[in-house]
């Protein structure tokens, strides 16, 4: 119990301000979107995953079908699976039951994890899932009451104000991927795919995602190759 | 079907669920399920990741330059600066979200009320 009362307490951080600030953007986004108060709190608490999220809204805006939106959506959030891999061991001990990992695996995402791993040094090892129950859940919560908050302000909100609000997303996001990128392959992506997102947008609207992903990806991967073999050599 | 398929309470909430939510969560019980049988450098990880930031990125260039509602009001050389000075606040200031978050706020602010949009 004690631990789990500290994840709690751990939750209100810098990195809980800065996702706070970025769900304030999203919820913006999602009432531009049309989506409805539940819609967008359904979505934030079982999704929990914002760049999936801002894809399945943009994916809505432009009528993409629920097959097109469900492969983007998956492909954005293949990251979860490496940052699962890496906080299980942290977590696991032989005594964990198994349903245990599961479950808090759908609390796994930027900000949770950053944070659990930050302070997973000062928790004994078998108080870690106690440690993360709390911390998860205490950061979807928090999301969902600034939800609410945007959904009620919103619409009185000035103009200025609320363009201010759209430029959150994109700015979070530019950020905190060039952050979390342990590779230049990585960065070489996201350089790739800031090009080429405009281009697909242009010619190919409904794919444009899919698009500028799977191109500006392999197109950063196969540098990454060449220049590692260059190297080698 | 899309999202407006339906003129049901309950589509849009399948929709999430099918679209968003199962997609996301099946990559999570994955990473549980693979635990320490993969390793975190191997190549396919590699791709996966520059493929997954390429993605992401492409939506933050859509959503300055194609953006919807309010922002949509703004010049797009105004966007465009704004994010330009948070990126570079982010770089040169110790590599702080909320540094580049904060200084892009204030550049569009400030051209905001400059140019009288």
């Amino acid at each position: 119990m004690q631990w789990f009362l500290r994840g709690i307490i751990a939750a209100f951080s810098v990195p809980a301000l800065v996702l706070f600030s970025a769900i304030t953007g999203f919820a913006g986004l999602a009432r531009e979107a049309g989506l409805t108060l539940p819609e967008t709190l359904f979505m934030t608490a079982f999704v929990w995953a914002l760049p999936g999220q801002v894809i399945l809204v943009g994916g809505m805006l432009s009528g993409n079908s629920l097959i097109a939106s469900a492969f983007a959506v998956s492909l954005s959030s293949i990251r979860m699976m490496p940052m699962v891999v890496a906080i299980v061991p942290e977590m696991r001990t032989d005594k964990t039951r198994k349903w245990v990992l599961y479950f808090l695996s759908h609390f796994v995402a930027v900000t949770s994890w950053v944070l659990a791993l930050q302070n997973f040094r000062t928790v004994p090892h078998e108080r870690r899932t106690a440690f993360y129950a709390g911390l998860g859940p205490t950061l979807i919560l928090g999301s969902l009451i600034v939800t609410i908050l945007v959904y009620a302000v919103a619409p009185k909100l000035p103009p200025a104000v609320s363009a201010g609000l759209f430029l959150l997303t994109p700015i979070y996001f530019l950020t905190s991927l060039w952050g979390s990128a342990r590779e230049k392959a990585v960065h070489l992506g996201m350089i790739f795919g800031l090009a080429f997102g405009p281009v697909f947008h242009i010619f190919t609207p409904q794919f444009d995602l899919l698009g500028a992903g799977l191109s500006g990806g392999t197109v950063a991967f196969g540098s990454h190759l060449f220049l590692k073999r260059r190297r080698a050599v | 079907m899309t999202f407006h398929s339906f003129d049901t309470w309950w589509w849009p909430f399948l929709f999430i669920l099918l679209a968003g939510s199962l997609t996301t969560d099946c990559w999570r019980f994955l990473g549980v399920y693979l635990g320490d049988r993969l390793s975190e450098k191997s190549e396919a990880l590699v791709f996966v990741r520059t493929v997954a930031t390429a993605l992401v990125a492409g939506v933050i260039s859509n959503l300055v330059l194609f953006p919807s509602g309010a922002l949509a009001a703004t010049p797009v050389a105004l966007r465009i600066t704004a994010m330009i000075a948070g990126f570079g606040a982010y770089l040169c200031l110790g590599r702080k979200i909320i540094v580049g978050i904060v200084a892009a706020e204030i550049v569009f602010f400030a051209g905001y009320y400059l140019l009288g949009v």
